[in-house]
């Protein structure tokens, strides 16, 4: 799922350095190959942090309108990936704050809670547990656990572990420092393995008040 | 190597950020704390599950839509 390109070498150009400099000499096209190969990375980026979906296709639409208004404050020292996204978590704040009339949102929020820091749920997985599920039933558990997460773990989460982002990307697009993404990238991970549990465990008892979503029986 | 330090750790051991020496101080805990093992093995597979399962996806009429009107505009100069 990471589209993140390891730089092979420090001289070689990352490809989008080429498509960058082909729309700021005014060929659209180019910015339409750009739009292609992140829109659905920026949609998801957007969902995570927005939880709705019409706000994600709003901020979708305004993240590549910004970034192409912007593209001469387009610095090469960082990736155009990151940049984009950086664009897309502001835009996506923006539409929370909007939405919760106008209560500051910041990826700071309720990030003090200790929940999770420790494990506490030590039973062990069936092998290939989301094998139990059928692909809608497992989408619905991932959405709903990843959402009840607080909005400054989840953030890092989908960021560094499902978009593919380094950890310093992640912090330089965040504003936060390198040990802030580790302790909550930590946190974040722990905090969903817990969630997950209750519904990938090994079953060791007849299922008493069994997960929201039953898993599929053999027949 | 306490529990606590243990997951302290944990991520750096996921991640592939850790010298040596101390992998091997992880992996001797490992060896005789089964708690741990489990949250180590399963942390991973949280990880590996989220990455490899679209859970917001686009589909593929709203993709279009999307890219007509923000092209349309970039075209018509925002």
């Amino acid at each position: 799922m990471s589209t993140i390109q390891s730089i092979a070498g420090e001289n070689e150009q990352h490809p989008d350095v080429a498509l960058v400099e082909r729309v700021r000499g005014g060929d659209v096209s180019a910015y339409d190959t750009l739009v292609r190969k992140y829109e659905r990375q920026v949609f998801r980026i957007a969902q995570h942090i927005t939880q709705n979906r019409e706000d994600a296709e709003d901020v979708v639409q305004d993240a590549f309108l910004k970034a192409y208004e912007k593209l001469d404050q387009f610095q090469g020292n960082s990736k155009f990936y990151t940049w984009l996204v950086r664009i897309a978590v502001n835009e996506s704040l923006m539409r929370l704050r909007k939405r919760r009339t106008g209560r500051m949102v910041s990826i700071d929020e309720d990030v003090e809670t200790e929940e999770g820091s420790v494990p506490r749920d030590l039973a062990d997985w069936a092998p290939d547990p989301e094998q139990n599920y059928t692909q809608s039933e497992l989408a619905e558990i991932l959405r709903k656990t990843i959402q009840g997460l607080p909005q400054g773990f989840r953030v890092v989460f989908a960021l560094r572990d499902v978009e593919g982002l380094s950890t310093e990307e992640t912090a330089e697009t965040l504003g936060l420092s390198v040990p802030a993404v580790k302790s909550r990238l930590l946190r974040a991970r722990l905090q969903l393995r817990e969630r997950l549990s209750r519904y990938f465990k090994r079953k060791t008892a007849p299922a008493g008040n069994g997960p929201a979503i039953a898993p599929q029986t053999e027949s | 190597m306490t529990c606590t330090e243990f997951i302290a750790l944990l991520d750096d051991l996921i991640d592939d950020s850790v010298t040596d020496n101390m992998r091997a101080d992880l992996q001797a805990h490992l060896k005789g704390c089964e708690h741990c093992e489990v949250t180590l093995n399963t942390t991973r597979k949280t990880i590996q599950i989220y990455r490899s399962h679209e859970i917001y996806d686009l589909p593929i009429d709203l993709r279009e839509r999307l890219h007509a009107a923000i092209m349309a505009r970039c075209k018509r100069g925002c």
